[in-house]
């Protein structure tokens, strides 16, 4: 058996003993079905949702909002680490903020933002930004670190001009780096959207999961939210496959 | 040192060179240097660490300014350019792990504008020339450090340079790959009929692959010996056994001596 397949192996067996438990102690009353239901359940709830085109609105909603402040941050996170990283001053000053960002929990500026740009779309993208962007900004910051500066003199021997360089040799240089913070700035985005939707928003997924909470239907609730668990995994596991990819050619041996 | 007298124009001229660095601390760097290097020569440069022998390199082809003095390519003033027909390899590996041993070789050809037939014969001559056919289409993390210098090497062969400067392109590899790799530089020069300037730490390298060795005192760098070695064109590592070698070498070191010892003083 190859290393892979061996790894895949041990993955599929922890996924079931979890899951090949908790449907037993589900069937067998175990557990009580107000509080969780048998994960069998909960895969024919997510049919059942899919196929009656319930969700449908709720999907589109969330994941054009998620897709919205996922482009936002990568595009503003790239722009604002490439703009410390010129500017020395600004690293100085950004670089303890940086650090104790994510200490800060963003959501608590939800209501703040509701006031601000009422509800609907805008605070959610918002929300989104701001939990994924510094991810961005920071994966930016060591990635252009990190281009080595021998390849920068290679660039000015071959007369590059700044557009090239940046184009032919910055960015592929920092790309391993730049992915990791494209790869956070997803699982942030989907948080930050998700959760916005859950405490405040009238439409998406997490309202739908909170609505679902407050009538007391969990087979909807956990259809819904096994459904947004496997979107963001299967996203994550695209971006991981990827990423794999472009590190086993720069690392094959 | 001034130039030797010669009747036909020099490759490379240097006068009165001089490289400071702005403090906090000031830093004289180098020179005064005079320099003249003829076409096709093989010249190298040998001084004890830190004086100065990569910012000559740098000054050299027009990657830094000099803070006095003037700097003459092919008759022409360098003014903070890389100028055309000069390559440059660099001691640290400037392989671009991102692209096959092909597509790096073939890199600096992208801006040239030539027809892709032509791109495609000249890398392929290039990586043919290194020994490297058979790992054409590998990445750089695939390949030995000895490979991914050579890499770096064909990549500028391929631009077909007038002068190739060298700054201590075999300093990571052990001392067996190195003779074998001075064997294909020595091929390379002969082949390409281009002027070579290294730059090395190690004397014995200077000793078997140059026709002249300017020898460099502790910082601020100056010439202080200008040693003719006198070795035939078709040369190679053999006369590594030849007894003017180790002469060579012996006249090398003890002119660096105590410029050696002076920048550990210095260094303690």
């Amino acid at each position: 058996m190859t290393r892979r397949r061996a790894v895949l192996c041990v993955r599929v067996a922890v996924l079931a003993g979890l899951v090949v438990p908790l449907e037993l102690c589900c069937r067998t009353g175990i557990i009580d079905p107000l509080t969780i239901i048998a994960p069998s359940d909960m895969v024919a709830s997510m049919v059942d949702l899919l196929g009656s085109g319930e969700l449908n609105e709720s999907i589109e909603s969330t994941f054009s909002t998620i897709a919205l402040a996922f482009v936002l941050a990568i595009g503003l996170g790239t722009l604002a680490g490439a703009l410390v990283h010129r500017s020395p001053r600004l690293r100085d000053v950004s670089d303890p903020l940086l650090a104790s960002y994510y200490s800060v929990p963003t959501f608590i500026f939800y209501p703040l933002l509701v006031a601000l740009l009422g509800l609907g779309k805008p605070p959610l993208v918002v929300l989104g930004v701001l939990s994924a962007a510094p991810a961005v900004m920071i994966s930016t910051l060591s990635g252009l670190d990190g281009v080595s500066s021998v390849l920068i003199k290679m660039a000015r021997v071959h007369r590059l001009n700044p557009v090239r360089t940046l184009w032919w040799i910055v960015l592929p240089a920092a790309l391993p780096r730049l992915f990791t913070g494209f790869k956070l700035a997803l699982s942030y985005a989907l948080i930050g959207v998700i959760a916005g939707e859950f405490i405040l928003s009238g439409t998406g997924l997490g309202y739908a999961i909170s609505f679902a909470y407050q009538s007391f239907d969990n087979r909807a609730m956990y259809g819904v939210m096994l459904f947004v668990m496997l979107v963001a995994v299967t996203a994550n596991g695209i971006l991981y496959v990827w990423e794999g990819r472009l590190a086993r050619r720069r690392s094959a041996r | 040192m001034s130039a030797p007298a010669v009747s036909e124009p020099s490759h490379v001229a240097l006068k009165e060179v001089v490289r400071h660095y702005e403090g906090p601390p000031a830093i004289h760097a180098l020179g005064p240097i005079d320099l003249a290097i003829q076409r096709g020569e093989f010249f190298s440069i040998v001084g004890p660490s830190g004086c100065g022998k990569s910012t000559l390199l740098d000054v050299l082809c027009g990657l830094v300014r000099p803070t006095g003095g003037s700097v003459q390519f092919e008759g022409k003033e360098l003014r903070g350019e890389v100028p055309d027909g000069i390559g440059v390899v660099f001691q640290e590996d400037s392989s671009m792990p991102w692209l096959s041993v092909r597509q790096n070789v073939a890199f600096g050809l992208r801006t040239s504008g030539l027809a892709k037939q032509e791109i495609t014969e000249r890398v392929d001559h290039a990586v043919s020339f290194m020994g490297l056919a058979q790992f054409a289409d590998h990445y750089p993390a695939q390949l030995s450090g000895g490979m991914r210098q050579r890499v770096c090497i064909a990549r500028t062969l391929v631009l077909r340079p007038r002068l190739i400067l060298l700054d201590e392109p075999f300093g990571a590899l052990d001392q067996q790959t190195r003779l074998l790799m001075g064997d294909e530089l020595l091929r390379l020069w002969r082949e390409t009929g281009a002027t070579v300037l290294l730059i090395t730490h190690a004397l014995d390298e200077a000793a078997m692959l140059s026709d002249r060795v300017g020898v460099m005192s502790a910082r601020p760098g100056r010439f202080i010996d200008m040693v003719e070695t006198g070795w035939p064109r078709d040369r190679d590592s053999r006369i590594v056994s030849d007894p003017a070698f180790g002469a060579l070498t012996a006249r090398l070191w003890s002119s660096l001596r105590e410029e050696s010892l002076k920048t550990m003083g210095r260094a303690a």
